[in-house]
């Protein structure tokens, strides 16, 4: 520490100073991570990862039954016209199941929109894989136009067996002015 | 004793330029007291609002712009700063130190907290209206759907957060590096003590706090998402980072007061502190599980039960070191010889009340009740009862206590008692209804309320101003003593005080310990 | 401790009771008259809430006990080791039996309390084999509710504030149920397991209602969920708990709580409303009935940020608006989407059937001296939604 000179307060001074730099980019750099990794882990507010799942194996559990419930929700200042095909399934854990959500842009300009998805239980979240999701990505839609957004998904075997509703909701976010090059392509 | 080198400058530059921490600590105490009077004034409106049901003189929006100024104003410009101030008279004083060790950065330290406190009161001026997102403000209503303030108010955080690092870290740096020969760690006054755990806090955690305002910075002016859900951000994260920071803040808040006590205490039991060690001890480990606990301020935000567990657990740990503290306080007073000036009052009427709010918190810490009493006044008595009973009592007791060391002059002690009396009246009638209009299910932040919360509301509102009142008793009480007290001459101002500091003249001298006493 | 010192408390108060007595307004002074000086949480009317209430009136006694052990010891030391009675004092200041006791006990006493804690906590979170699911969103500042139906004919409607301004602002009385009162209230059955999921719209909003031990965070993005079984018929009032912006007092939660025949017959009826509804579309009014409409509907969606006479406030005034002066297409666009340059102005398509969504355009074009003249017919707003 010679740099700083024999001065025990400069030395004082840099450690703790350090401890600060330290401090603010533990916010960004650890907690802020951290924090996402832990709601992939326990389902924090019933995030799903936004991965793709990747099947391991697939065998189909015959015993029970799971209502899923599909729930879409429109955030502010989001004008479409936006639900699910179906509101309610049974389905078997394991097997693979497929629906749609169906999405009409009322307005006459081109919009782009995030759909972002919300499982409940939370604990049931990492349970339900999605194979296919158009909330993987951004959905630009026409002005006045509509579409159907597929969703491919399978339930975990191994999840617990007092779970027997799950709730996928969707909640559908205007992200024009946030993906304007998505747009432009249109 | 090394008093006569050069005095203190004359005029504006003597303040300006200061870095004496005497004068240091005085700028502090009075800007203090100034934010005070106008966190206080901000409470005053609040509560003439809700003296009675409906909205009479003020709007909701203006109403959310004073509890958010009056929570932030008390917290980073009144609480916050007296007990700075008190550690810049107090620490080098107390440890045998000539100064503080950064003198420089204690002056600037201090002096950007006026300009921040200016820009946070200025953006109330603004178009939009000023900050009015609670002092917690928790995205998205501080970020997407904030007044455009809102730049002004994070960078006057900023400011007032690099003010508090500063500060902290001088603490550090003076408690580690200058004490005097003999003064070992475990020889520390208790005020040094948890001054020095709460300089720790602070550069711990003000970065946290300053880090959650620059995303929020970052998300208002530079497209990033953290805090919304429709970029892949959550909003709950920031209750996450803002209470990783908050938590330990109210511990920041309350330890010094701690220390304040455990020096008051003493002197007027005439008896030596009991358990020293164990107070060090728990000091620390209040500190430490000031870290792990923060979500107990979100029970109901949908965590998952495993983490809800673990959080309640760890809260209802706290009890049994701050237990501990109580108990060795009226250990202390036990079979001493007490006498009950005005600072012991305080003090009293401290661990009274502080632990009444210590039962609210530990009701507060269990989970499934907690989804009754979150978010209502419950909450809001219970904060004010170690906020302001806790915090501000014993600050109010440490200026009677110094103010004679500090000035050289005895302030009027019957106008003292009469200022202590009226303030714990006015206190509790203030906040004792709020916990039954809490239970009741009042919820907090609210302009106006239901007809059957009225007659509580007015009581609480009539407490208020006696308590505000009796705050400029205390205001003519000091400048009367500076102005023209009774002068006291006695080193030892009081009988039963102990410390280097009750060893200097009095008025304590613009430089003491130029050199270092021998600690024995 | 609480106990104690309420009754020393309310001796002390006393005349300053006798004193303000004279100040409240009879009006509401019988009505719940049990209500006014409540001064403890209530069990409610589900297992849950007595759950919590016996957890937490556990808890506060646990504290009154240690209240009265410490306040007496450090008071009876007050009044006895005081130096005007002449004692010397001690000099002891430690000793490390006793720091052990007094760490050790208080940790103990703890264990206790977090056993019924904990069970409590695994209660309140059991959210499972609900018969019925109600999505409630927090709006600024309105709830909606939405009974999630498995064939996907889900009800759905706004809950909006029904004290008035001029009851707010002091030019009238003050109704019996002030700041408590909505117009649509959520409506369950009794005995039967209804499971809330909770989210919001724009900010966080919470949901409680505290007699049915209900509290949760709506979180714009995010479901949460929570769950009650009211074992009382009845109507029960809440209100947001989370600051949510200017009228965070304004947006109470009501529940009623009825037989399940009624609750069935209120589906019913609701369902049929919808079906009304569309009938009504098929209408032509006149201008008089679509003004009067429209002022109601102004008054509970608009008034709050537009004003009482259209001066404007939060929001921009409408009383010589450029946009309610303009042309037709514009005006329709705005409300029913939204404003696409202040999130402030919510789209308001989903929020009004297309009868109060025509009557309120045709309203504010016609009202505080914006004598447009023009009539907006409902199949006018359906067309428009559906073409534009």
């Amino acid at each position: 520490m010679r740099l700083f000179g024999d001065n025990p307060i400069t030395l004082t001074v840099v450690k703790m100073a350090a401890v600060v730099v330290i401090m603010f980019s533990f916010v960004f750099v650890v907690m802020v991570p951290l924090y996402n990794v832990l709601c992939d882990a326990l389902g924090i507010n019933g995030k799903t990862s936004g991965q793709r799942y990747e099947a391991a194996s697939i065998q189909v559990d015959e015993s029970r039954e799971v209502t899923i419930q599909f729930i879409a929700t429109n955030s502010d200042g989001m004008p479409w016209d936006f639900r699910p095909a179906q509101t309610m399934m049974k389905v078997n854990p394991g097997a693979v199941n497929d629906t749609v959500f169906l999405a009409r842009n009322p307005r006459p300009q081109a919009m782009v929109a995030q759909a972002i998805p919300s499982v409940s239980p939370a604990r049931a979240a990492e349970f339900f894989h999605k194979t296919e999701c158009f909330c993987f990505n951004n959905q630009p839609l026409d002005g006045l136009a509509s579409t159907e957004m597929p969703l491919q998904f399978i339930v975990d075997q191994d999840l617990p067996r007092d779970i027997r509703t799950i709730t996928l909701s969707y909640t559908m976010f205007d992200i024009t002015e946030m993906a304007p090059d998505a747009v432009a392509q249109r | 004793m090394g008093d006569h080198h050069h005095g203190p400058a004359k005029g504006l530059s003597r303040w300006l330029f200061a870095t004496n921490h005497k004068d240091i600590g005085t700028m502090y105490l009075w800007f203090s007291f100034a934010m005070f009077l106008v966190g206080g004034a901000f409470a005053m409106i609040i509560r003439a609002e809700l003296f009675q049901p409906g909205m009479q003189l003020i709007r909701p929006e203006f109403f959310n712009q004073m509890t958010t100024m009056h929570g932030l104003i008390m917290v980073f410009g009144a609480i916050m700063p007296a007990f700075v101030g008190l550690a810049n008279w107090m620490i080098p004083m107390m440890i045998g130190a000539p100064d503080m060790a950064l003198p420089r950065m204690n002056n600037w330290s201090f002096w950007i907290l006026p300009p921040a406190f200016l820009l946070l009161l200025a953006t109330m001026f603004m178009e939009g209206g000023g900050p009015a997102f609670g002092w917690t403000f928790y995205a998205p209503l501080s970020t997407t759907y904030a007044p455009p303030s809102v730049t002004f108010f994070i960078f006057g955080v900023h400011i007032l957060g690099l003010s508090s690092i500063m500060g902290s870290i001088n603490i550090v740096a003076t408690v580690m590096n200058l004490r005097a020969p003999g003064m070992t760690y475990m020889k520390m006054p208790l005020f040094v003590w948890t001054w020095f755990i709460t300089a720790y806090l602070l550069i711990a955690v003000m970065p946290v706090l300053a880090g959650a305002v620059t995303m929020m910075l970052m998300d208002i002016h530079f497209g990033t998402s953290f805090f919304s859900a429709a970029g892949g951000g959550d909003p709950v994260l920031f209750q996450h980072v803002f209470w990783f920071f908050g938590h330990p803040e109210v511990y920041i808040i309350i330890l010094p007061a701690f220390g304040v006590v455990s020096q008051i205490i003493p002197a007027f039991a005439r008896k030596p502190l009991f358990g020293y060690d164990s107070m060090v001890y728990a000091t620390a480990s209040i500190a430490f599980l000031s870290f792990i606990v923060w979500a107990h301020h979100m029970y109901t935000v949908g965590m998952p039960i495993a983490g809800e567990l673990f959080f309640m657990y760890a809260t209802m740990l706290i009890a049994v070191p701050t237990g501990v503290k109580v108990f060795n306080w009226i250990t202390t007073m036990w079979r001493g010889a007490m006498t009950f000036e005005t600072p012991m009052l305080f003090c009293i009427g401290f661990v009274v009340l502080f632990t009444i709010g210590g039962f609210t918190g530990l009701m507060l810490s269990i989970a499934p009740s907690d989804f009754q009493y979150h978010d209502s006044y419950f909450v809001v008595a219970h904060f004010h009862y170690v906020m302001v009973a806790g915090a501000v009592f014993s600050m109010t007791a440490a200026v009677y206590y110094w103010l004679p060391k500090w000035c050289g002059k005895m302030y009027n002690e019957t106008m003292g008692k009469t200022h202590f009396w009226i303030s714990f009246i006015g206190f509790n009638v203030t906040f004792f209804p709020q916990h039954f209009v809490g239970l009741a299910g009042m919820p907090r932040r609210i302009p106006d309320y239901a007809l059957q919360f009225a007659d509580f509301n007015m009581i609480s509102s009539i407490g208020a101003f006696i308590y505000g009142a009796s705050q400029l008793l205390f205001l003519y009480n000091v400048i009367a003593t500076i102005v023209g007290g009774k002068p006291v001459s006695d080193e030892k101002v009081w009988e039963g005080a102990e410390g280097l500091e009750w060893t200097v003249p009095t008025p304590a001298p613009f430089h003491t310990f130029a050199t270092p006493p021998q600690v024995r | 401790m609480l106990r104690k010192a309420r009754s020393v408390f309310w001796l002390a108060m006393f005349p300053v009771f006798l004193l303000l007595s004279g100040t409240v307004s009879p009006a509401w002074a019988d009505e719940k008259a049990d209500r006014r000086y409540q001064v403890n949480m209530e069990p409610g009317v589900t297992d849950v809430g007595a759950d919590i209430f016996s957890l937490h009136m556990l808890i506060f006694w646990i504290c009154v006990v240690i209240g009265i052990v410490v306040f007496g010891v450090m008071f009876y030391s007050i009044y006895a080791h005081r130096k005007s009675r002449g004692v010397t004092p001690a000099t002891f200041h430690e000793s490390t039996k006793v720091e052990i006791a007094w760490t050790v006990v208080p940790f103990l006493i703890l264990l206790g309390m977090a056993v019924p804690a904990t069970s409590t906590l695994i209660e309140v979170y059991d959210t499972e084999d609900a018969e019925i699911d109600i999505l409630v969103t927090g709006y600024q500042w309105k709830w909606k509710y939405e009974y999630l139906a498995d064939d996907g004919e889900n009800v759905s409607f706004f809950s909006n504030l029904k004290t008035s301004q001029e009851e707010i602002y002091n030019e009238d009385d003050k109704g019996q149920f002030y700041l408590l009162d909505v117009d649509e209230p959520i409506v369950i059955p009794v005995d039967t397991k209804v499971r809330f999921l909770v989210t919001a719209y724009d900010v966080i909003h919470s949901m409680w209602v505290p007699e049915l031990a209900v509290k949760k965070d709506a979180i714009p993005g995010f479901i949460n969920e929570t769950w009650t079984r009211a074992t009382k018929t009845g109507i029960y009032r809440g209100q947001c708990a989370e600051l949510c912006g200017k009228d965070h007092g304004f947006m109470p939660v009501v529940v009623n709580v009825v037989e399940r025949e009624e609750y069935d017959q209120w589906l019913a009826e609701k369902q049929t409303q919808a079906a009304e509804i569309a009938a009504l579309m098929e209408q032509t009014f006149t201008m008089d009935e679509l003004v009067a409409r429209g002022k109601s509907v102004y008054d509970r969606a608009c008034l709050a940020c537009h004003g009482a006479n259209g001066e404007g406030g939060v929001g921009k005034a409408i009383a010589g608006s450029a946009i309610a002066m303009g042309p037709l297409g514009g005006h329709m666009d705005i409300v029913i989407n939204g404003s696409r340059n202040n999130a402030a102005m919510q789209a308001f398509g989903g929020q009004l059937n297309d009868v109060d969504m025509a009557a309120v355009l045709t309203f504010q074009r016609n009202a505080f001296g914006n004598n447009m003249g023009d009539m907006i017919q409902p199949i006018d707003v359906y067309n428009y939604k559906q073409g534009q």
